[in-house]
């Protein structure tokens, strides 16, 4: 099973790397969801051969991550009547540069870090992916005007997150698990919401002239 | 390994003769996705047949490299395919180093498809020249990610060596040979101006990259232009599949058998994107072409700190 699940992770990197040059919202919506999707089965891969399979987190981070929450960016995407990122703050080129740098340097540190003696075998590697997501995630936020890639970015952030849960510490309670994902579906919520608002009041939804707006007003 | 050299020079020959059946299976699987019957499967060996009978008109503004360059790539692709081990056995030809023989030998054919360009004296199809420099300038920091991930992988300095070392027990983390070939893949549509990144249907519009280049060929220049792009697509095709199948688990035979028809697959699968998908617009070239130098060096990470994986 290992090999699968080095796969996983593979394709997980590649996810961040698809994220960083795609300008179509609805791609990113799509690798949002295949993450999702993937951090679904992981739980149960990672699990053979290990004894009890989590099924509930499974299928909790299936539907949540896999269909619930994309549903709903694809949904305030229509609503906001926006379809790509038009002008990023950082090019599609750079960001593809700067997420390798990431991925570069998620690998360099975390080939520093002492793991817990708990920790699966397959720790070695999904550290640094998860590092390399997170990271990936909050470069998204920085990068992108846009308040529905930000969200996107946040979400991503937040399977990287879930990755190290889920690699590291097979035996994390439920409960944490549940407490975040409550988080994440909030926090979509209230943003898909307020870039509706956004949209409506202002006809666009980029992040950063909002900042302007009391100047302009002056 | 006492026998491989028949086996290689009846791979090779296979290769010279079968390359024109290429673009003939990609129009077939394109015309198929189309629900057209599409151009015959020997479409273009009818077309040589033709183009060999036919006269050569120069441009009066040429300075004579438009005259040579048809000759000259023909030779260098040929010698190209030469140095690739063909049927998973290796070239006679081999030397450490070779790798950087064969791309620059694809290289300089490129440089002389470009300065026949240039000599033709149009402004179009210099506009196609200066294209294509700037894309395979990119596709090539692309192609040395993936020579130095397979120097990693195989210990070997030798393209042969290289291809055929990667054996069965490599699959057993077969994670980064899967992104290094998707990798490879990226640099075979851009190398020969395949659809995400130029459209070869296309024959008189300002987009179009190495069909600008070619448009003041005629007669037999022309054909062995034609010839020589695709024997370069055999060339990649075949690179990929020596990299994604393990040699040394069939008989010679059956090897070669497995190799050609992987060629004729991956013949296929370009067919299958060129129909599922439009060319991207310029802008969005140089993000493909580096993400497929990042998929290489990703590659390179998982092979540097794992050893390939985790045993």
């Amino acid at each position: 099973m290992n090999q699968m699940n080095e796969l996983f992770l593979g394709i997980f990197l590649c996810s961040c790397l698809m994220l960083a040059v795609s300008s179509r919202l609805l791609h990113c919506i799509r690798i949002v969801a295949l993450q999702g999707v993937l951090l679904g089965i992981m739980p149960v891969t990672l699990a053979i051969g290990h004894g009890d399979i989590h099924w509930s987190v499974m299928i909790i981070n299936l539907s949540l991550k896999g269909i619930i929450l994309p549903c709903l960016l694809y949904r305030t995407m229509l609503k906001a009547g926006v379809k790509r990122e038009l002008e990023p703050v950082i090019g599609y080129s750079l960001s593809a540069g700067v997420v390798l740098a990431l991925i570069l340097f998620s690998f360099f540190i975390s080939g520093r870090l002492s793991l817990p003696a708990g920790a699966s075998d397959l720790a070695g590697l999904a550290v640094p992916c998860s590092f390399a997501v997170v990271m990936t995630g909050l470069f998204t936020v920085i990068a992108r005007k846009k308040a529905l890639t930000q969200v996107i970015g946040f979400l991503v952030f937040e399977n990287g997150i879930t990755l190290f849960g889920a690699a590291v510490m097979r035996e994390h309670p439920l409960i944490v698990e549940l407490g975040i994902l409550l988080d994440v579906l909030v926090l979509v919520f209230i943003m898909g919401i307020s870039v509706f608002q956004i949209s409506r009041e202002f006809s666009h939804i980029d992040a950063d002239r909002l900042n302007s707006l009391k100047e302009e007003a002056r | 390994m006492n026998n491989s050299l028949p086996v290689f020079a009846v791979n090779f020959i296979a290769a010279l003769v079968l390359a024109p059946l290429l673009p003939g299976i990609i129009n077939k699987v394109k015309a198929f996705f189309a629900g057209r019957k599409g151009p015959r499967l020997f479409q273009l060996y009818s077309d040589l047949g033709k183009l060999l009978k036919k006269e050569c008109v120069i441009s009066s503004t040429s300075g004579g490299i438009l005259r040579i360059a048809p000759a000259i790539q023909l030779t260098l692709t040929v010698l190209a395919a030469l140095l690739l081990p063909m049927g998973f056995k290796n070239s006679p030809l081999m030397f450490p180093g070779d790798v950087l023989l064969f791309f620059y030998l694809l290289g300089t054919c490129r440089f002389f498809s470009v300065l026949a360009a240039l000599d033709t004296g149009s402004s179009f199809e210099g506009m196609g020249a200066a294209r294509e420099a700037f894309f395979s300038a990119l596709a090539e920091a692309a192609v040395f990610a993936v020579l130095a991930f397979l120097v990693l992988f195989s210990h070997s300095w030798t393209l042969s060596g290289m291809l055929t070392g990667i054996g069965m027990d490599s699959w057993i983390s077969f994670t980064p040979v899967l992104l290094v070939s998707l990798a490879m893949l990226l640099v075979m549509l851009a190398e020969n101006c395949r659809v995400p990144f130029d459209d070869p249907e296309t024959h008189l519009e300002l987009t179009m990259i190495h069909e600008a280049m070619i448009l003041d060929y005629s007669g037999a220049d022309l054909g062995a232009i034609l010839y020589t792009s695709s024997l370069k697509l055999w060339i990649f095709g075949s690179f990929i599949v020596s990299m994604l199948i393990p040699g040394n688990i069939l008989s010679g035979w059956q090897e070669t058998a497995l190799s050609i028809g992987g060629v004729f697959a991956s013949a296929v699968l370009v067919g299958i994107v060129e129909s599922s998908m439009a060319r991207y617009r310029f802008l969005k070239v140089p993000p493909l072409l580096i993400s497929a130098l990042v998929l290489a060096i990703v590659a390179m990470i998982f092979q540097l700190f794992f050893n390939g994986g985790i045993r």
